[in-house]
């Protein structure tokens, strides 16, 4: 099937993200990115426990965390993940304003979690004098949460773009693959973000 | 390349219904997902438990979350999606190393 093939009910596959080769490619991209991507955050999570004791005399783990913000910030970004499942739902059922209306709910619980993230940051740098050259746990904390952080940027740009360059186009086998591909990254910042406040904030708290 | 597909009309029934089935399952998975949460968080604030229990359980939630993520929300248990689950545990094989080797040139 070509890329340019409009889907109508009686054409429609049952996987319009995969049914093109450029769409298949894109899927299997995407996934070896979030192999790469694995690798990647577990370097960041590594070098954050093996560091996240030496402080310098600064503040530690326990006196800065604060477990209701994380908690709000793990439900803002739990949902968006939920949202962009609806989306999907959605562009599977060909249904391409609901998607959108999704997308954009998910694009803006995304856009709440940054603002609280940036929050928090400015609270630590304000509040307590914690920053990236404070100590190596201050390193390693921003440098972790931070690059989280980033592809919570990087995402919600997609995002933008994708919605504002398709808002026109309606849905069909050239821009599902990249709706879906969308999603799948997004998942992601999720998975990586149990671990975040697993690792950093839970157990942060606890010892 | 940029048609104006009619996006009002729907697909077949049987594809709605088996995407209906499907989200079911889906919402139920986020459930979970926010008990899961809820008792992790639970777990740190009620401040009972000693840091040696606590953290296997806090990573087992979390293991557990992240196995509903990748399953149901990212559909890795659906056909086709051998060579994604090849790729997403090789990248957790090469995490691994990673950690076991940065414990053991900050620990050994």
């Amino acid at each position: 099937m070509s890329i340019d093939h409009s889907l109508f009910p009686e054409t429609m596959p049952s996987n319009p993200e995969r049914a093109t080769l450029e769409g298949k490619n894109k899927f299997m991209g995407l996934w070896f990115f979030l192999g790469g991507e694995t690798v990647l955050f577990a370097c960041l999570f590594g070098i954050y426990i093996a560091l996240k004791n030496s402080t310098a005399g600064g503040p530690s783990s326990t006196d800065l965390f604060g477990l209701e913000l994380v908690f709000f910030m793990t439900v803002l970004l739990l949902s968006s993940s939920l949202t962009s499942v609806y989306a999907m739902y959605h562009m599977r059922n060909n249904d391409f304003k609901k998607m959108m209306l999704w997308l954009g709910i998910t694009g803006l619980l995304g856009i709440g979690f940054l603002a609280c993230e940036i929050y928090e940051f400015a609270h630590y740098i304000i509040d307590y004098d914690f920053t990236f050259r404070s100590s190596a746990f201050g390193s390693a904390f921003y440098a972790l949460v931070g690059f989280h952080g980033g592809h919570v940027i990087f995402g919600i740009s997609w995002l933008i773009v994708l919605m504002i360059r398709n808002a026109r186009r309606g849905l069909n086998l050239y821009n599902a693959p990249k709706f879906n591909t969308f999603s799948l990254y997004w998942h992601f910042i999720d998975v990586v973000w149990v671990f975040v406040f697993t690792v950093v904030y839970l157990m942060g708290m606890v010892s | 390349m940029v048609n104006q597909a009619n996006t009002e009309e729907k697909v077949n029934a049987y594809e709605q219904e088996r995407n209906k089935e499907e989200m079911k399952k889906q919402v139920i998975s986020f459930a979970l997902m926010i008990v899961l949460t809820l008792i992790s968080f639970g777990l740190v604030a009620s401040g009972h438990l000693e840091s040696i229990f606590a953290i296997p359980i806090l990573l087992m939630m979390a293991i557990i979350q992240v196995g509903f993520q990748f399953y149901y929300f990212m559909h890795l248990k659906d056909k086709g999606h051998g060579m994604p689950a090849t790729l997403i545990y090789g990248g957790v094989w090469a995490a691994l190393l990673t950690l076991a080797g940065l414990g053991v040139i900050s620990w050994w």
